[in-house]
């Protein structure tokens, strides 16, 4: 399912340099898992985001491989530190090839 | 917290294990703080016409730490993600006549403030009290000559919880009285009446067994302050009128459905039961 | 996801069934992935943190965090699940900590497992049992 995703991220707006921060995100997705069988006993195909990466200004920050055993609207929550000011990117890879894309520039103050 | 009651003394021994058996993950949070600034009343005097009990209590006390953990940030509430979405339909033009629900009500914080407490309603012009729900769809078909949402859908529970929001912490506060009376009653006497096969009326569990376990789940008042809520459970929101279908179905009985004149004067009655706790939905419920 | 009540009791049914047999076969199918992802290597009790609640309010949505100082990957596994494998969480060189939470589904009371490699090639384990309980009205 890819209509109506959307995602929620949490970053503060500034940070001293050299800060570690805490980042929230959640993204609204059915996250079907493959084991579910329709009205007719037909099995529901697997569909589900596969994949959470979160870098900034283009190094990793974390790289998360999921299974159908992450719940309905994935929530991840995770620390990252921030060398300087620059942009945060959040990428969502969906099964059906979707790529749901995320950003937020963050200031040193 | 509910556990001030000494009859139920028994019972609730079985919450407290319960909620000491949680705290590996949260500590328990004794009060309700949405986003360390909004300030929830959880737990508070019954209001008058209640004779049932002295105080009330908001079905967040009931659930354990990790539940009621997720409804005190706002980014752990997995609820404002639809809530989002609410947002930019407010502003979309939708219908005939060209208009967004913010083409009349200007931003939504500032025209739906303080609505959600209000509401069921008693409205003039319709010689009935509506729902929050008919209201929107109200607007959509006679103001923006929109087709109406479906009353329990996804886009209607969304747009009820956007606007909930804006109303967040202050005191449910319905009128009973005047032109609402006769629907109170109405509604009042549905509360009070066995349904199916079980024979068993709202307040059979949730005025006299709340604070009890049915099955592994704990009974709570049945406050709907917190509606729309998001269910972990279903992991969607879910409005007042699909949990009484729900309800009155596990009595085994035929429902009246979502939006029918039945529930509207129920929810009127027990949104009534909770004047004076606060507007906590979008809620995070089991 | 939404579920009547017919299709929930099937799938309750359909659990209990395979309960009686691939219990054990579950808990040896995330012994060979944990093997897959080690190489075999011996895994160290400490030096990993699984925290989960003991008793979930609901198994479709169960809160769990992984903390594991100086590890470059965590993988987690849902030993009683249909699919044992959770989640792989890659840290990299700007991750704050090598801690993460998620909410994940357990279809029944089972043991949690988080596997860590440590940046000099060594693993650790930590297991958690949650309790998944069958809620009240409809729940």
């Amino acid at each position: 399912m890819a209509t109506g995703v959307k995602p929620r991220v949490k970053v503060p707006a500034t940070v001293a340099a050299g800060e570690t921060i805490t980042i929230k995100t959640l993204i609204s997705h059915n996250m079907e898992s493959g084991q579910r069988k329709d009205k007719e006993g037909n099995t529901i195909p697997r569909s589900i985001i596969n994949r959470f990466t979160c870098a900034f200004n283009g190094e990793t920050v974390i790289d998360v491989a999921m299974e159908p055993a992450i719940s309905t609207n994935p929530y991840f929550q995770f620390e990252a530190k921030v060398p300087e000011a620059g942009e945060f990117v959040f990428t969502w890879y969906d099964d059906d090839g979707s790529v749901y894309e995320e950003k937020k520039t963050i200031a040193i103050g | 917290m509910f556990q001030g009651k000494g009859a139920l003394a028994l019972a609730i021994g079985g919450a407290l294990s319960l909620i000491a058996a949680g705290s590996v993950v949260a500590d328990e949070p004794a009060k309700l703080v949405v986003n360390g600034e909004i300030e929830m009343v959880t737990e508070t005097e019954a209001p008058a016409h209640l004779d049932a009990f002295d105080t009330i209590y908001s079905g967040w006390t009931f659930r354990t730490p990790e539940t009621r953990m997720l409804q005190m940030d706002d980014f752990d509430n997995p609820a404002m993600v639809f809530v989002d979405q609410a947002a930019e339909a407010w502003d979309t033009v939708d219908g005939s006549e060209g208009k967004s629900c913010a083409s009349c009500h200007g931003d939504v914080a500032e025209g739906m403030a303080g609505v959600r407490a209000v509401y069921p309603k008693w409205n003039e012009a319709a010689g009935k009290v509506r729902t929050l729900v008919q209201q929107v769809n109200d607007c959509r078909e006679t103001r923006m000559g929109a087709e109406p949402w479906k009353y329990d859908g996804g886009k209607m529970v969304a747009m009820e919880s956007l606007i909930s929001v804006q109303s967040r912490g202050m005191p449910v506060n319905v009128a009973i009285d005047g032109p609402a009376q006769s629907t109170w009653e109405q509604g009042k006497d549905l509360y009070y009446t066995r349904f199916g096969q079980l024979e068993l009326s709202c307040a059979n569990c949730h005025e006299n067994n709340y604070g009890t376990m049915i099955r592994a789940d704990h009974l709570s008042q049945g406050q709907i302050n917190g509606f729309p809520v998001y269910r972990l459970k279903n992991t969607k929101l879910n409005t007042a009128h699909a949990r009484f279908k729900g309800c009155v179905r596990d009595t085994r009985a035929e429902t009246f459905n979502p939006g029918s004149p039945e529930f509207v004067a129920l929810e009127l009655y027990v949104a009534s039961r909770g004047n004076g706790l606060s507007v906590e939905a979008p809620s995070v419920r089991n | 996801m939404e579920f009547t009540r017919r299709e929930t009791l099937a799938l309750g049914l359909g659990a209990a069934a395979m309960m009686v047999l691939p219990l054990r076969a579950n808990a040896s199918a995330t012994d060979d992935l944990i093997a897959e992802f080690t190489g075999g290597a011996d895994l160290a009790d400490t030096g990993i943190t699984l925290t989960a609640p003991e008793i979930a309010e609901n198994g479709n949505t169960v809160p769990i965090e992984v903390s594991a100082p100086g590890a470059s990957e965590i993988v987690v596994f849902a030993t009683g699940n249909p699919v044992p494998p959770v989640a792989q969480f890659s840290f990299g060189p700007l991750a704050g900590s090598q801690t993460a939470a998620t909410r994940i589904r357990l279809a029944k009371t089972q043991d949690v497992v988080a596997v860590a490699r440590m940046a000099d090639g060594s693993f650790a384990r930590a297991t958690q049992l949650v309790k998944v309980t069958i809620g009240g009205c409809g729940g």
